[in-house]
């Protein structure tokens, strides 16, 4: 095995690996790993937009960061740390201003400033965009950036294992897909931007590569975990192949309508309506089908949502994305016909306990974006803000790793990653072996009692079936086997390597789930329907013991000025 | 009730590391419910019969470009076409051409890429960046949004047949991202950047059959971006012999 050895290593082409390679590669010999090309990331699909109190918006001139940090704070229903939400609002302008300034091509209001239109949970219309694109073109702009730089970038390597020892990272062992080889890569500081984890449920609006396996990885390696049980589950996703149907449809003044016609929010979100934060919408439209007012079709029982009154000309401009998925994908023009909807699992606000500065408690491992948990979410992320971590603590982990290797941490030790490079390789020897399991079905085990158990509405006795099922899926899969020894190329392969990962990152999910007993954001128990703030609000921190068990334990929210309210919207 | 169809899946099969064995088709038969894609059946071909067959794919919603192939002879995203749009129940599934094959419907896409990085891809300015944004007009960013659309799934770049003959040809994708970056109101590329396309193996190679329209599954026109380069080039031209500045 020829070992690979940079400064720095990213792991994760998205928005936040790029921009903190951005940060970065001027300076240090930095190298970017991505299981996928950069451009195929999963932030390519962001539709609505990135958050930012610019104040262009006429019916918006008084925002300030302050109240973007108001109401993220209160759409987190009290779970964000004040301190790092504060830090990324007040940043989020300028960010704006300099992707802005790289070349990414927003939506213009007549006066030549960004256009921002209103998204839920918000005060104000701060959201920035380009028609239902803006993931699109951010990826694209810093991808080049990237370009420009010339960053080293290894596009179809996935990274499998982190190497720590004693509380220090140095490095991760990658597979090369295009090769088929184990690669150790020694690496004096690593960051993971690694995405979320939707692929272990099984309706989610994810990419298939969104499997969460890096939150995985950096869990099994001893670096805990952060309120995993907090999922947001988006309220519009097509029924049948569940494609985002962006928030921006409801921002832009799309209504949702039961089978008597009735604009059911009115009942559950009286003056937000429609713009109520996602936790709400998503309780609303499940509760309006589970009461039987959902609309029937062989794929499920779905909630309309209609853009029809809005005209030709608006959703054309606004909504081109949308209406171009809704033909290709269902055969409905959502120009004369409503779209068909339920909600989907979105986004992962838990994931890699970090600091407000993307530092894990491992030396020389720092984390951003979704794999990541500062926490500025909380229990429930407002639309808008997800693209905008990933920049700000993209940038951030630029930052930090600068700080760190300023300090001249000793040299990466070879022997370590090399160590868990043997590991690797006896892993795939075993898989390929083959035991007679087969990744595909027990992944799709794993996703059903998911979203069955451990779903929008959650109680005691589903989630310890889920955690009694995932427990039994563990057990078998150390008879997973693959098809073909051929390792280059091999999918089958990867994704049977991913589920290790994705089987432990179900669990802390699950086993949160099951000890928060309470309500708060989108995580919702039937058997504890109210937010209790005397024991509950705290953070949960998942961390993963010598013998494989789960060790959870609790840390204090920080509060800065905003004391916690009542939601009501 | 949803009825399934028989359907069978002809698939065409090699490996860049067994250059002895030739590539062949192999067939799969597979009961395909209306409204699934061929991404969607490609994967449960790999799950459920055959875990040896490669392919690409992400997002599943037309966004991310990675499952451009040719299925039944026309390039196309696997995971936009509907399984059922053909009118007939063999679906035969190749890789896009113009690019060395690493795996079944695995391309090499490296010399896309580079074509790519050819035309800077990046907006470049000579004044500075004021505090907050530069001033752009509704109309102004409308003229670049065709070309912001494309999702370099390279469809374009395996339909253009002047690359099947000339790899050293920059391709449509390449030059719709110059266009791109030419026609927004805030890029400052010297005007002499257009020289670098100035060429049979830039803007004068383009036969201009508009294969590269039709294949894109983005509504992209990259042969608008040609002849918009090749009339920009001219106007140059005839400044430069009329002896006008600029």
């Amino acid at each position: 095995m020829t070992a690979l050895s940079h400064d720095v290593l990213i792991v994760g082409g998205g928005l936040a690996g790029l921009r903190a390679a951005v940060g970065l590669c001027d300076k240090y010999d930095v190298a970017l790993m991505s299981k996928v090309h950069p451009i195929r990331s999963h932030s390519i699909a962001a539709q609505g937009g990135i958050n930012a109190a610019l104040a262009n918006n006429p019916d918006g001139r008084d925002d300030t960061w302050e109240k973007h940090a108001f109401d993220t704070i209160k759409g987190s229903d009290y779970l964000g740390d004040q301190d790092a939400v504060e830090a990324m609002c007040r940043e989020a302008p300028a960010i704006v201003y300099e992707m802005e300034h790289w070349g990414c091509p927003f939506s213009r209001f007549p006066d030549g400033s960004i256009a921002q239109r209103p998204f839920g949970g918000a005060g104000y219309p701060r959201t920035c965009y380009s028609t239902d694109l803006t993931g699109h073109v951010l990826l694209n702009t810093l991808y080049e950036r990237t370009v420009m730089k010339g960053l080293r970038v290894y596009p179809e390597w996935y990274v499998a294992r982190l190497a720590i020892d004693d509380g220090v990272c140095h490095g991760v062992v990658a597979f090369d897909l295009m090769n088929g080889e184990v690669v150790p890569v020694t690496a004096k500081a690593t960051v993971f931007a690694t995405g979320g984890y939707g692929r272990v449920y099984l309706y989610s609006t994810n990419a298939l590569i969104n499997t969460g396996s890096g939150i995985g990885i950096a869990y099994k390696a001893g670096v805990p975990l952060k309120d995993m049980e907090f999922v947001q589950f988006h309220p519009t996703g097509l029924i049948g192949t569940n494609i985002l149907m962006t928030e921006a449809c409801r921002g832009e003044g799309g209504y949702l309508v039961n089978t008597r016609g009735e604009r059911f929010m009115e009942r559950y979100a009286p003056k937000a309506m429609e713009l109520a934060p996602r936790d709400i919408v998503s309780r609303s439209i499940q509760t309006e089908i589970n009461e039987g007012r959902g609309f029937d079709h062989p794929l499920g029982r779905y909630i309309k949502l209609d853009l029809t009154h809005l005209g030709e000309q608006k959703i054309l401009a606004k909504l081109p994305g949308i209406r171009k998925i809704c033909i290709d994908f269902i055969g409905i023009d959502p120009i004369r016909e409503p779209i068909p909807i339920m909600p989907c699992q979105h986004y992962s606000m838990g994931g890699i306990d970090t600091n407000a500065r993307t530092e894990t408690e491992v030396r020389g491992f720092f984390a951003a974006g979704e794999c990541a948990c500062v926490s500025v979410h909380g229990g429930n992320r407002l639309g808008g803000n997800s693209l905008l971590e990933t920049i700000v603590f993209g940038k951030t982990a630029a930052g930090a790793v600068d700080e760190y290797l300023s300090r001249q941490p000793a040299a990466a030790k070879e022997e370590i990653v090399r160590g868990a490079a043997r590991q690797v390789e006896g892993r795939m020897a075993a898989l390929v072996a083959g035991g007679r399991e087969k990744s595909f079905s027990l992944h799709g085990e794993l996703a059903r009692t998911m979203s069955a158990n451990v779903g929008i509405f959650r109680e005691r006795s589903e989630m310890e079936k889920a955690l009694e099922d995932i427990d039994r899926i563990r057990e078998r899969y150390r008879n997973v086997g693959v098809s073909s020894p051929t390792r280059h190329m091999n999918y089958e392969l990867m994704n049977a390597i991913e589920l290790e990962f994705m089987i432990e990152v179900a669990h802390t999910i699950a086993r949160g789930a099951l000890l928060r007993e309470e309500s708060r954001g989108a995580h919702w128990r039937r058997d504890f329907p109210k937010r209790d703030d005397e024991k509950w609000l705290r953070h949960t921190i998942a961390r993963m013991n010598s013998d494989g068990t789960c060790a959870v334990s609790f840390r204090d929210v920080t509060i800065t000025r905003y004391q916690p309210m009542e939601r009501i919207y | 009730m949803i009825t399934a169809a028989a359907y069978t899946f002809k698939i065409l099969r090699s490996d860049r590391k067994r250059p002895d064995e030739r590539p062949r088709f192999q067939t799969y038969r597979v009961k395909v419910i209306p409204g699934l894609t061929v991404l969607a059946v490609l994967i449960r071909i790999r799950d459920e019969i055959d875990g040896t067959l490669s392919f690409r794919s992400s997002c599943r919603s037309a966004v991310c470009g990675s499952c451009a192939m040719v299925i039944n002879g026309r390039i196309d995203l696997a995971c936009r076409t509907q399984v059922a749009s053909f009118g007939t129940n063999t679906i035969i599934l190749e890789p896009l051409p113009n690019m060395e094959v690493i795996k079944d419907l695995v391309v090499d896409m490296t010399p896309f890429w580079h074509m790519y990085e050819k035309v800077k891809p990046w907006l470049i300015r000579q004044t500075a960046d004021p505090e907050k944004e530069i001033e752009q007009s509704e109309e102004e960013r409308s003229r670049i949004d065709q070309f912001v659309n494309c999702i370099l799934c390279a469809c374009c770049y395996g339909a253009c047949p002047v690359i099947a003959r000339d790899p050293d040809y920059l391709g449509p994708a390449a030059m719709a991202k110059l266009e791109r970056f030419i026609l927004d109101s805030r890029d400052e590329r010297p005007e002499d950047f257009l020289d670098t396309v100035n060429d049979e193996k830039g803007v004068w190679g383009c036969d201009t059959v508009l294969r590269c329209i039709e294949a894109c599954p983005k509504d992209v026109r990259p042969t608008d971006s040609v002849v918009d380069l090749r009339k920009a080039l001219v106007r140059k031209k005839a400044r430069r012999l009329l002896g006008m500045k600029k």
